[in-house]
């Protein structure tokens, strides 16, 4: 295997001018609004990007609506691990000489679109999920969550649950851009109304409006870039299952237990090197087996893993330091600010929620019902 | 109008001005203030050079055919108005858009490249009013 | 640039079990049947993909349905050219070190299907396309055509177009696979039925169901495959517009004016190289501007380049010997099918149609509405 480490880094990061409730905006504006941040931020214009990776809109729509001509372009879409997956892809692009500048793009008016895409009635999950209500979110992995916790107890995980949800809020009061900063104590946690059971509101992450942009170029051009580079040290890519929950195997993990390894690998390192974990939250029990998944503790260990806020402000396993999908910013496709904030923290921008002497992010997007990963490895000099 | 059947444009906030203004049977588009082109469709840069000083002007509505095609199959609801005129008309500011030229008698005959048409409205619901030509 | 040329071979191609009218079969069907059979012609099997690649499903349902776990997958859809584009994206995967075998697989039950996902009406087609009646692809082609028909002139446009449909179908009377195998005569094409003026009924590719599949190797992995492989050259991809017809500025040539040369110039060789053209027909009129775009003839020229039969069997240009998705099959995504008939004809597997000592082809997707093109330039030793 071509020795892939380092030869690629992230050199642009940013949201789009407003997050959260942004009524006024199209998905495309939103996105166009981060691409120009993005890039401004890493000291670039359009005109440099000749790679364009976007789900949602196919790219050559969002390339059009941007007025550029990309050589090379990567709509898939697998939910809102895609972004993660990008950096992969862009790298294999950029290795192979095909491209120098890859702007990975995401909008969504995940709050207030005005019309919405009907789904495809020839897939699967039309005959067997639709029509038992299975139809957001919420429902397949609250119905997930249920099996992980007749297998390892109720009450463990529904307190691991509070200590997740509680422990990001506590970030997202550190970051001004967080959608709620509101106090949330392990009480407010248990009362919250129920969504789908087992899921109270509060395992729930936001629907929020919101654009984010990541440049990624090779190791040549990020010498001259604005900001010092983030190195992609390790990147992994999986699938288990379709979008829906239907041919999950095992609802108590996800395929992060093969492509957190192969980053790890890829990168030379340990678990014990990760300063920074960004865990895609779309719910607290994404989180939980995630981090089981990923090999930081054992299958049905995650409880004790972060009982006692070991992941909030203060704790000895800093995770999720913007807020998450829970408290900061989610459209729908959360995958996207991962990168941002990995980023952030590993150039040592973070003021009051920094993690001190970051160097090193593991990254972990999850996409459709547990069913996508990407995993990636990041670091500074 | 109750009755209309075909698809309806949903305003985009970047468009909202756009259709607020052809309700009031008036067509504008976006320039730019730095090259000075005049665009469509519109967004809040110019998709030209990436600039971001933009502004709206109002067309003068007149323009010529620069593509056309008479539809004679189309899927439902467009069946039901078959045969139409679907083209594409540059207007006298510069920018090109698609749209339909409303004849009596779609043929090649009565519709040609380069003829001068003008904007019409066609106010298909009491929000939309949807800007179409015809030879002038 | 890293030297791509022969990094990546095609090793297997072949249609689902039937194409044409298939009432019975849904697109997944269609899609796993061709991948069955692509991996059989190459000696392989589903075990043995790393990498998925298909536009249409989300490759991870697509994944799901097959039964695999592909580390790598990409579902860029920029319309019938994806197929072709997936190629050099493939290419990059494999020649990072990411995967050693891509299964690109399309199925679509495109005239039989069922039921239809309604288009997305956040995008500007939705406020600037759609309600004027330019909703079916025919309309924005000829749409198109009009203006090159002002420029080139009316009368030779359409003997151009009158060639290549009937050359085109003279092809495809040498394919059994062929789903119209009638005599045409120029005649015929003139006094065909008026679908979206200037273009006739003859202008329009079919409206089939169908699969295909191609099976994409490292050159390591395609020495032990069951048949000779057939080496990719040269690659390229371009856009210079949305899905829609809006933004096209040039409506008489396509992006293939870049991706043409820049294939060409990756695989080192000339037009006069090229022994066989596959190039997608949707329309007669993306025949006659993609001949042009990607050089083989000046801008305006392809009339007389076209003229006198010169594409059919027996001229000295063949060109979609396979009749094309004007005769042959067009799913509504046709790009899969050129890289079949150029892998076939490149083994010597014509048939009757078998172009002589053919060693080497070029192939050109488009996508959308002369939006998107990927070109190829395949050879076998």
């Amino acid at each position: 295997m071509a020795d892939l480490s380092r030869m690629a880094a992230i050199v642009g990061v940013d949201e789009s001018d407003e997050i959260g409730k942004v009524p006024n905006k199209s998905r495309l504006q939103l996105g166009s609004e981060a691409a120009f941040n993005a890039l401004d931020d890493a000291g670039l214009s359009l005109s440099d990007v000749d790679g364009l990776f976007v789900a949602g809109p196919s790219p050559y729509n969002m390339a059009e609506y941007l007025g550029i001509t990309p050589r090379y372009t990567d709509g898939t879409n697998v939910g809102g691990s895609s972004f993660v997956i990008y950096v992969e892809h862009a790298l294999a692009a950029i290795s192979a000489g095909l491209i120098d500048v890859a702007l990975i793009v995401h909008g969504e008016a995940g709050r207030s679109s005005r019309a919405y895409a009907g789904d495809d009635p020839n897939m699967p999950i039309a005959q067997y999920e639709h029509p038992y209500g299975l139809v957001i979110e919420p429902h397949p992995y609250a119905l997930a969550a249920t099996r992980y916790m007749h297998e390892f107890g109720q009450e463990r995980t529904q307190n691991a649950l509070g200590e997740i949800a509680v422990s990001t809020r506590k970030w997202a009061q550190l970051n001004p851009k967080s959608f709620i900063k509101d106090d949330m104590s392990m009480e407010d946690y248990h009362e919250s109304r129920w969504i789908s059971w087992p899921f109270h509101l509060f395992d729930c992450c936001l629907v929020t409006d919101g654009g984010g942009a990541t440049v990624i170029t090779s190791a040549a051009v990020a010498k001259n870039t604005k900001k010092k580079p983030v190195w992609v040290l390790g990147t992994a890519e999986g699938h288990d299952h379709g979008e829906g929950i239907l041919q999950q195997a095992d609802l108590c993990s996800t395929i992060a237990r093969e492509t957190g390894p192969r980053a790890l690998e890829m990168a030379g390192l340990k678990h014990s090197d990760i300063d920074l974990a960004m865990i895609y939250d779309s719910f607290t029990y994404t989180v939980l087996i995630t981090l089981e998944s990923l090999g930081f503790c054992g299958r049905g260990e995650g409880p004790d893993f972060v009982a006692n806020q070991r992941t909030a402000p203060g704790g000895d396993f800093p995770m999720n330091t913007n807020g998450g999908g829970l408290s900061y910013c989610h459209t729908g496709m959360y995958g996207m600010f991962l990168l941002l904030e990995a980023t952030r923290q590993l150039r040592g921008e973070c003021g009051d929620r920094q993690v001190a002497g970051a160097k090193t992010s593991l990254v972990n997007g999850t996409g459709g019902t547990l069913s996508s990963t990407g995993t990636i490895v990041l670091a500074a000099d | 109008m109750a009755d209309y059947n075909l698809p309806v444009p949903v305003p985009q906030p970047e468009s909202d001005f756009y259709w607020e203004k052809a309700k009031a049977h008036e067509l504008w588009f976006r320039k730019c203030n730095e090259c000075d082109k005049v665009f469509f469709y519109p967004r809040d840069f110019c998709p030209g050079y990436h600039c971001k000083d933009v502004t709206w002007v109002q067309s003068s509505g007149k323009g010529t055919i620069y593509a056309f095609t008479i539809v004679h199959r189309s899927p439902p609801p467009f069946r039901e108005v078959c045969p139409y005129v679907a083209a594409v008309v540059e207007l006298e500011e510069g920018p090109r858009m698609p749209t339909n030229i409303v004849i009596d008698d779609p043929t090649p005959e009565n519709v040609s490249i380069g003829m001068p048409v003008e904007v019409i409205f066609d106010d298909i619901t009491d929000e939309i009013s949807l800007p179409k030509f015809k030879p002038v």
